[in-house]
């Protein structure tokens, strides 16, 4: 096997090792809290969507094509050497562009996707701007704006353009499929094969993205300039790159790619925001964190990562309330996330450690 | 007016403690971007002790007992990071920010275990908590001020006295800005770094009660502490790693932040603004400030970095 072949092997083998601690953690946790039906629930957590055949699956696949979309978002980041812990806050305007054009503005799905899209990027340009122009790291700008973000989309979603995007009945956004039926992404038939009423082909075009970003990323210039710039700034401006141009670009980028997220999650109709009790932040802009960490940024890593996370939270919320609480699963997801951080670096100590045993073999 | 010093007090108190936190985790060389998380956590300890023997205890030993427990608490999460940070050499903003998710999943199953439990397990629980918070507060005149007002004027003398006067301080500052030269007069980088962690988590669990409880009787834990870790990290880059400087901002901030709580009933309601765009107004000032500071910033030098002592 090749050196490269290795490297994404001992990868992946380093993600499953923090996915097994993980999840041992989550099993530790539910003994403590009912050790009686420890087992029933984790196994629901395990089985995810599939406990509830079909239905579960389908909303799976629905909760895993934002969850790509915010992952590849901190991915692209990570390999240009940022760190977008915005991504929930670049999701959270990028729902109000796609809900603004599909109500108010009555677009059909498309241009609504490609306005929540360059709503994500506004918001996630705006972190660059003050990285490369103001020396301001980009994590406290990403995190001042997740809350600026929240607070401002609450209140256009609430009051904003005299309240036509808020039903008073349900204190949500009107539901997309009375008020915009134009809007929804269609399904393709996987509505029915799920019994499901918010499976869409958003999945496919997440997948399509993450294939595209891959191919940016690997066989093009542009994107071995922004991967110039996230190995080594200086390095990469004496080679005649415009790193603070590239700066801003990688986080518009990343910005657009959390605000298709919020696109495909909401114009599939699958949830409607509530700007009156709506004060944190949504947690599938965080899951990219993980979901980034462990595909190690690959975009096609991506794209699994984000269907395990997705299966592990559609688990958490089978569990029997009565005993458990859905949050266990975000609990398991943080611990992994907490083993991600190090993990990696162990896989540097088995890389070297290989390297050493083959050097020894080569001398003898 | 009284209003607004109240306030003003209220939030300023939080924010001093958990900036100063952060200076101390920053000042050894760790960035602490899960102060947000260790306030959940601290808090959340505190107010469990408060809601489990509330009327159970004499007062000053519930008020004690509550005080300590945040702090240790935050003390022991805050490990958490320094063993990843330190130890592990592991990324210190990845590390922080698990532990900020960790914190918000912890408090959320907890005080649902714990109110389902209570409610014999009928599968409605939320995850909000009931205490008495008046043992904490003192009425002086028309303003009344809570015992962490107290607290936080103490540890803000003591830390500047031991930051800029002692040889402990000026170890601990020497790991921040080199831990090479540090560790060549033999000071271990490493223990000061931990000690800067866990001073870190110990006022950031103060502060986490600091900032519940004083204000209201009952929290709902799942939105953590809304941001107010972060508005402490932005409090402790304008104040430039001081003591003095990060109490004025963190006033500066309080005024911003309490202008939330005042809008309704002052002269600020015939404006007609929503209760959103006050809850922006702090992190809005915060960002135009960064921006006209951080050019000429005294981060200390050496914070983020892993310290390798086999590194060149």
């Amino acid at each position: 096997m090749n050196e490269k072949g290795k490297d994404v092997l001992l990868s992946i083998g380093a993600s499953l090792v923090c996915i097994v601690i993980g999840l041992v953690v989550g099993l530790l946790i539910l003994c403590c809290i009912n050790g009686e039906n420890a087992v029933d629930g984790f196994s629901r957590i395990l089985q995810g969507g599939f406990y509830l055949k079909p239905k579960g699956i389908g909303s799976e696949i629905t909760q895993a094509a934002p969850l790509i979309m915010t992952g590849l978002s901190v991915a692209f980041a990570f390999k240009t050497g940022l760190f977008n812990i915005g991504a929930a806050g670049q999701y959270t305007v990028g729902i109000f562009g796609a809900l603004y054009s599909a109500i108010i503005l009555g677009l059909p799905w498309y241009l609504c996707l490609l306005v929540a899209m360059i709503c994500g990027a506004v918001w996630g340009a705006v972190p660059g701007i003050f990285k490369a122009y103001f020396n301001v790291n980009e994590v406290i700008t990403s995190i001042m704006f997740n809350w600026i973000g929240l607070y401002l989309v609450n209140e256009l979603l609430y009051t904003g353009f005299g309240g036509a995007m808020y039903d008073q009945k349900t204190t949500r956004t009107y539901k997309l499929s009375a008020k915009a039926p134009q809007a929804l992404i269609p399904d393709a038939g996987l509505n029915s094969i799920f019994k499901t009423s918010s499976t869409t082909i958003a999945i496919f075009i997440a997948i399509i993205i993450a294939i595209i970003m891959y191919i940016i990323l690997n066989k093009t210039m542009f994107g071995y300039e922004l991967k110039a710039c996230g190995f080594n700034k200086d390095a990469a401006k004496y080679a005649g790159i415009n790193e603070k141009r590239n700066i801003i670009l990688s986080m518009t980028i990343a910005g657009a790619l959390a605000g298709i997220g919020a696109g495909l999650y909401f114009l599939s109709g699958a949830s409607e925001w509530n700007p009156q009790v709506a004060t944190a932040l949504p947690a599938i802009g965080f899951n990219g964190i993980p979901v980034a960490l462990l595909a190690m940024s690959n975009p096609i890593g991506v794209v699994f990562a984000a269907i395990f996370v997705a299966h592990i939270s559609v688990g958490g919320a089978y569990l029997p309330t009565k005993y458990f609480q859905p949050e266990i699963a975000d609990l398991i997801v943080a611990v992994i996330i907490y083993l991600c951080a190090f993990v990696m670096l162990f896989k540097g100590v088995v890389i070297n450690l290989l390297k050493k045993k083959h050097a020894d073999k080569e001398g003898k | 007016m009284v209003l607004l010093i109240k306030y003003t007090l209220l939030y300023a108190v939080v924010l001093l403690l958990v900036a100063l936190g952060g200076m101390f985790s920053e000042r050894s060389g760790v960035i602490n971007i899960a102060l947000e998380g260790i306030m959940t956590i601290g808090g959340l300890a505190g107010v469990f002790v408060l809601a489990l023997l509330g009327g159970k205890l004499p007062t000053p030993v519930l008020v004690a007992l509550s005080i300590v427990t945040s702090i240790v608490t935050g003390m022991i999460y805050s490990l958490l990071l320094a063993f990843s940070a330190i130890t592990l050499k592991a990324d210190q903003t990845i590390g922080g920010t698990a532990l900020n998710m960790l914190a918000t999943a912890i408090a959320i199953v907890s005080v649902k275990a714990f109110n389902n439990s209570s409610a014999a397990g009928n599968g409605a629980a939320s995850a909000k908590l009931t205490y008495d918070n008046s043992p904490f507060i003192y009425k002086i005149g028309p303003v009344t001020i809570n015992i962490f007002f107290i607290l936080a004027i103490i540890i803000l003398v003591c830390s500047s006295i031991f930051l800029f006067r002692t040889k402990w301080g000026l170890r601990l500052r020497a790991c921040g800005e080199h831990p090479q030269a540090a560790d060549s007069v033999g000071i271990n980088v490493y223990r000061w770094r931990y000690a800067g962690v866990v001073i870190s988590g110990a006022l950031g669990g103060l502060g986490g009660l600091a900032y519940i409880v004083p204000s209201v009787s009952t929290w709902n834990f799942e939105v953590g502490v809304a941001g107010a870790g972060f508005l402490a990290l932005a409090v402790m880059i304008f104040g430039q790693w001081k003591p003095y400087r990060i109490a004025g901002a963190a006033v500066f901030f309080a005024v911003f932040k309490s202008l939330a709580n005042i809008a309704d009933s002052t002269a600020l309601a015939n404006l007609g603004w929503s209760k959103n765009i006050y809850s922006m107004m702090p992190f809005i000032a915060s960002m135009i400030i960064l921006a006209f500071t951080s050019k000429n910033s005294r981060a200390p030098k050496a914070e983020g970095i892993p310290y390798d002592k086999g590194a060149r």
